[in-house]
């Protein structure tokens, strides 16, 4: 068969695809750049054209300059958690006990737990009246006074942190898992026989089968960490006193409920922007990893 | 293997104990919150194991009487399962000729990738533009407009998926019913796709479960019975005036349940199908 036909023929089969992601995903995106050079409101009149004004407007402004923080604070310690407690907990499943295939199937559960579901348990867990997490921490004796973690803005995106820790790191662990068991067993005992100690043993034999597949998982879990919204609307719709207010809840506020979709849309150009650029720096650093010999 | 000291086997049990412990103690707290009265959940202290069994909030959370909290809670996991399947069976049939032809034709892979590229865009980027188009079709509140919306997350998803599927058939399989005078559409229909049906059920059950999960899009364009998923629902009630706590409980372990046996159902699809990715590099 002569190539221009495969590929027209490849083209015909991809068109019913790509004519949807351009009505739901192109258009939109278009439309979402027109508007963030205007002072267009959600319903009623299209806005006029004010240039750059948005984006100069939302980049100088304190509200994003806090937000952006918050989200790189919520992004790296939440990220930096899961990979740490993922890892370790791989490394523990790697071991041989009784009972082994048992826990590594109930590491399916927080992944599987829906988001919402997650966010409204940790809600009840954290009751500043009610919450388990107030009573079993008294009850041994931790605590005097019950405290409202999540209405404090000193302990709200900790708690926050704790819960998304709590859903993600199974996964984290589940994908190192399968990497460790991917390290031939010869190698193993090889390393044991020339006398590398468990330090040596884990970053120069164990390591460089991880590494690839834990920098996947570190670029997607960052991105998502980084347009998180499901988690902190349900449990703190980005309070107390804006201090677990993220950039998507920054949008959805400017955009939603005060209907600017004008200066929301320019907010929202400026996070997909971010998002891009932490993509593509880790895009060079998986091709650095993939490319060393360790 | 090397012979383990006793300290260590020791350590070791301990660590797996501390996980188990860590990944059930919330988990079984949720359940035992959905069956415990609402008196034992509001005592001081607080009563760890209820004196009475009580599973009467799932009775309610499931009963169709008008206008109870249990109308608005079946039809949310109505709207649920309708919008999830719909969305799920329109991005596995746009995923199988388009990751067909991406993996027999790689050539036009790139118009793929961007696809995929598009997983970095925030839905807080579309949400206005898709807002005012889905009211211009009147589709503001419908689990169809909803559906469609859903496509956004999950086309791209499945088509990666299904194309990765194709590039594990081999195209000779292909080439020699065509040589046997099967023309193009026949070769598909009686080789490709049933070989491809594992990776097809796969695709499903996962995109299936990214649109039960979804709750940004459901929020903005949802706002009654008519459409309101079940993220939704949950939502309300944790945020709203609910007093009795076990309440919410039940509706999170009604919610998670189908999640939660899908997920068992399909481990061994689950891991390698995450890792798969990463390790080839």
């Amino acid at each position: 068969m002569s190539g221009t036909w495969m590929s027209t023929r490849a083209w015909l089969l991809m068109t019913p695809l790509l004519a949807v992601m351009i009505a739901v995903i192109g258009w939109p995106m278009v439309q979402t750049v027109g508007l963030s050079f205007t002072d267009a409101k959600l319903v009623g009149t299209a806005g006029t054209f004010v240039g750059l004004d948005n984006y100069a407007r939302m980049l100088a402004s304190s509200n994003f300059q806090r937000t952006l923080v918050t989200t790189v604070w919520f992004a790296v310690v939440s990220v930096g958690a899961e990979m740490m407690l993922g890892v370790l907990a791989a490394l523990l499943l790697n071991q041989e006990f009784r009972g082994r295939t048992a826990l590594r199937a109930l590491m399916i559960l927080p992944w599987a737990l829906p988001t919402v579901v997650n966010a409204t348990l940790w809600r009840l867990i954290y009751n500043p009246e009610y919450g388990a997490l107030n009573a079993a921490l008294t009850q041994i004796g931790l605590l005097d006074a019950y405290r409202s973690w999540l209405g404090e803005p000193g302990s709200a995106l900790t708690a926050l942190i704790v819960a998304d820790c709590w859903k993600n790191f199974p996964l984290v662990a589940l994908i190192a898992l399968a990497a460790l068991q991917a390290v031939p067993r010869d190698i193993t005992a090889a390393s044991l026989v020339d006398g590398a100690g468990p330090f040596n043993r884990f970053r120069f034999v164990i390591l460089p089968y991880l590494a690839g597949p834990l920098v996947v998982a570190l670029v997607l879990r960052t991105i998502e960490a980084f347009k998180v919204f499901d988690i902190i609307w349900v449990m703190t719709r980005g309070g107390p006193a804006n201090s677990t207010r993220t950039l998507s809840i920054l949008v959805y506020q400017e955009a939603f409920s005060f209907q600017r979709a004008g200066s929301g849309a320019s907010l929202a150009l400026i996070v997909t922007l971010l998002v891009t650029l932490l993509a593509l720096a880790y895009a060079a650093l998986v091709r650095k990893t993939a490319g060393r010999a360790f | 293997m090397e012979r383990r000291s006793l300290a260590f086997s020791v350590f070791i049990h301990m660590a797996a104990l501390l996980l188990a412990a860590v990944i059930l103690a919330p988990l079984v707290w949720l359940f035992v919150m959905s069956i415990s009265p609402a008196a034992d959940l509001s005592a001081k202290p607080l009563r760890w194991w209820p004196q009475t069994v009580d599973f009467s909030r799932y009775a309610l959370l499931l009963s169709t009487v008008a206008n109870s909290a249990g109308a608005a809670f079946t039809a949310s996991l109505r709207n649920s399962l309708l919008v999830s399947g719909m969305a799920t069976a329109a991005a596995i049939a746009l995923a199988i000729p388009a990751g067909w032809a991406v993996s027999r034709t790689p050539t036009v892979g790139w118009s793929l990738s961007l696809v995929i590229a598009t997983y970095m865009l925030p839905p807080v980027a579309l949400a206005v533009p898709l807002y005012m188009g889905l009211s211009a079709l009147g589709l503001l509140n419908t689990v169809f407009g909803l559906a469609l919306v859903y496509l956004t997350i999950l086309a791209p998803f499945t088509t990666w998926l299904m194309k990765s599927g194709f590039d594990t058939i081999p195209r000779e399989i292909e080439s020699a019913a065509m040589i046997d005078g099967a023309g193009l559409w026949q070769t598909l229909r009686i080789i490709t796709l049933p070989l491809a049906a594992p990776v097809m059920a796969t695709s499903a059950l996962f995109a299936f479960l990214l649109a039960w999960d979804e709750f940004f899009y459901a929020l903005l364009f949802t706002s009654d019975q008519r459409a309101k998923t079940l993220t939704v629902a949950i939502a309300d009630l944790a945020g709203g005036r609910v007093s009795d706590y076990g309440l919410i409980a039940t509706a999170g372990v009604l919610a998670a349940l189908p999640p939660v046996l899908i997920g068992f159902l399909m481990q061994r699809a689950l891991i390698s199908g995450l890792t798969s990715g990463g390790v080839k590099g």
